[in-house]
């Protein structure tokens, strides 16, 4: 190769100025250090939820991790309250968004128009973005009173069951979007392949588009659970705080999440090192791990779909 | 039927029948209509949803007027005013701009358009997809114990400050701002990159001079929606220090140092009180906060079907 170069004129030299250079040296350093600092946001999120949640755990009487119910400011963590809190919002908030999502999902992926689909997407997104705070409110002035009331007597104004119905309606849109996404990346070949054989929308969509999609179904349910998971606000509005362990979702109650906000704000107000306080980095830590994970596996399904066409 | 002359004239005749008469599809068109109904629910729900929040506000603001938006917070529900969130909200919005803007579009195009596809690329790359999922009540955790420790170190009062709240959301919706902004980026053709460098161009000219304006609006709508997002987001401000209850404050030289609060954070507060006449305070807040949010997606969504180009 070095022979292949003719050799420059005396005086000519392709390098440049050395000025700019330089500046082609800084900039880029300057967008790595950008891209850098999101590796020092993971680390210090994993540094301190680990090193305060460690310093809970050895703090503290490893049998105050089980009780009647979750009490910090008594020193009760019963962790049970609130992680059968967080499966209770989570089964009913995906009880409601995998139907409605999927739905929604192949109704706009292989019967809605293209101008349909404009018409009807933007409303999905803006219900999307309207802030879950809202939402709890919405859950605990309407849904409450004029839904749960009605159908269940014995309901306490802050409920689990509102807080998941809640729950649910902010997962619709992010469920049916990445569903129908993965729908849309089936080949037109596989719908006119079934066409050709007879079969009807219905059987076509079922049948031979679902079950093509299925990895990113899959992801859509998996990233939707995580989001419940990680949802607050709706759950601290509507369902009031973490009390006595119980499983009826009629029940006041909390999640991890809510759990967290009660610790930090008004008569459970904690401040310095108690145990109480540290006790919301160890929440904070199980919330990361379970998210962290889903996120992982939904993210595996997501780009199984990518590749297989 | 019994000889096969009789067979394939019954066969061809089911078939003809097939082809030219269409028997009406009713499960077809049954599982059509439960398919759009559902579609229909998250519309109903969204109408139901501003139709029942305005109702509860329309009292406030018929009463109150423009009192209620300039008054400070206090403990007397007749009296209470979203002053303080919305100048919260607002210099929230300002500092979540300035610091996820730039670092989200510079670690874009490093990503983009710089590195190399190793292994450390990639990791940075994982790793943003992950942070984009993590629950934003353990950015709030972040907050407090980096941020408000660091202000708190620089001798500003306790560090609960909205400096603190600001980087908090910033880094929260960094991931979004991100990942639109390689969209964006991945966007515009690799011939205009080739063009100029065709011409002699460096990497950093061809970036600013031709990638980033083609990329523009792309970059815009997302940090928008990034910012809407920041916006809304209660929980975080809450474990990083924002105030619940009512407060003095707002006086100009503690503005950044002082105590803080935000609409969302208002809208909680007020929604769990017990007097029913917070509740409509809250929903009155709850349509300045939607005004805000609402308005800013409108814009994104707009910007995007306006520029949205086909190379």
């Amino acid at each position: 190769m070095a022979q292949a170069t003719p050799a420059l004129p005396a005086g000519i030299s392709l390098k440049g100025s050395s000025r700019r250079q330089r500046r082609e040296r800084i900039v880029r350093g300057l967008f790595l250090g950008a891209a850098l600092a999101t590796i020092v946001i993971s680390a210090f999120i994993i540094e301190t939820v680990l090193v305060e949640a460690i310093s809970f755990l050895s703090a503290i009487d490893l049998s105050r991790l089980t009780g009647i119910g979750w009490f910090p400011r008594r020193g009760i963590f019963d962790i049970a309250t609130i992680v059968i809190g967080t499966l209770m919002v989570t089964v009913i908030a995906m009880l409601i968004a995998t139907p409605i999502g999927l739905a929604s999902a192949i109704y706009l992926s292989e019967y809605a128009t293209p101008r349909a689909r404009r018409a009807i997407k933007p409303v999905l997104e803006l219900l999307a973005s309207i802030p879950s705070v809202v939402i709890g409110f919405f859950a605990l002035t309407l849904i409450t009173p004029s839904v749960i009331k009605p159908l269940f007597a014995e309901a306490n104004t802050f409920n689990m069951l509102a807080a998941g119905i809640g729950v649910g309606i902010l997962t619709v849109p992010l469920v049916a979007s990445v569903a129908e996404d993965a729908m849309r990346a089936v080949p037109m070949s596989l719908r006119e392949a079934s066409y050709g054989l007879g079969a009807r929308k219905k059987t076509t969509s079922l049948r031979v588009v679902f079950p093509a999609a299925i990895s990113g179904i899959v992801a859509a349910l998996i990233i939707a659970t995580s989001r419940a998971i990680g949802e607050t606000m709706v759950v601290a509005v509507a369902a009031g705080a973490p009390q006595a362990r119980t499983l009826n979702p009629l029940d006041p109650g909390g999640t991890m999440t809510s759990a967290m906000v009660q610790l930090a704000t008004g008569s459970d107000q904690v401040t310095g090192n108690s145990a109480a306080f540290q006790s919301l980095f160890f929440i904070g830590l199980l919330l990361f791990a379970v998210t962290f994970l889903l996120n992982i596996v939904g993210d595996v399904f997501v780009r199984r779909t990518r590749q297989r066409y | 039927m019994s000889t096969i002359a009789s067979t394939s004239t019954v066969t061809a005749a089911r078939v003809r029948e097939g082809l030219v008469n269409s028997r009406r599809d009713t499960l077809g068109i049954v599982f059509q209509v439960i398919l759009l109904l559902s579609l229909l629910a998250s519309l109903v729900i969204l109408l139901v949803l501003l139709a029942d929040v305005l109702s509860k506000a329309f009292p406030v603001y018929a009463d109150r007027g423009i009192d209620f938006l300039t008054s400070p917070l206090s403990s007397n529900p007749d009296k209470a005013g979203i002053v303080q969130g919305i100048v919260g909200t607002a210099i929230l919005a300002l500092v979540v701009a300035a610091v996820a803007f730039p670092f989200g579009l510079m670690t874009a195009i490093y990503l983009e358009e710089y590195a190399a596809d190793t292994r450390l690329t990639r990791f940075i790359q994982v790793n943003i997809r992950n942070l984009a999922g993590v629950p934003s009540v353990v950015y709030g955790l972040l907050g407090l114990s980096v941020f408000v420790a660091l202000f708190q170190s620089l001798g500003m009062g306790n560090g609960r400050n909205v400096l603190a709240g600001g980087a908090t959301l910033a880094v929260l919706v960094l991931p979004i701002v991100v990942i639109t902004s390689i969209e964006a980026l991945r966007a515009v053709p690799i011939a205009i990159r080739e063009a100029g460098y065709g011409v002699g161009a460096s990497r950093w000219e061809v970036t600013r001079q031709l990638v980033l304006p083609a990329a523009t609006p792309g970059v815009l709508t997302g940090t928008v929606l990034a910012l809407s997002r920041a916006l809304g987001e209660t929980a975080p401000l809450i474990l990083a220090g924002a105030v619940l209850g009512s407060f003095s404050g707002l006086s100009i030289d503690r503005l950044f140092t002082g105590s803080y609060t935000a609409l969302p954070v208002i809208v909680y507060d007020w929604s769990r009180r017990p007097q029913e006449a917070f509740r409509a305070d809250a929903a009155a807040a709850i349509v300045a906060l939607l005004v805000i949010t609402l308005f800013a997606n409108a814009i994104a969504i707009y910007f995007r079907n306006r520029y949205e180009q086909t190379w």
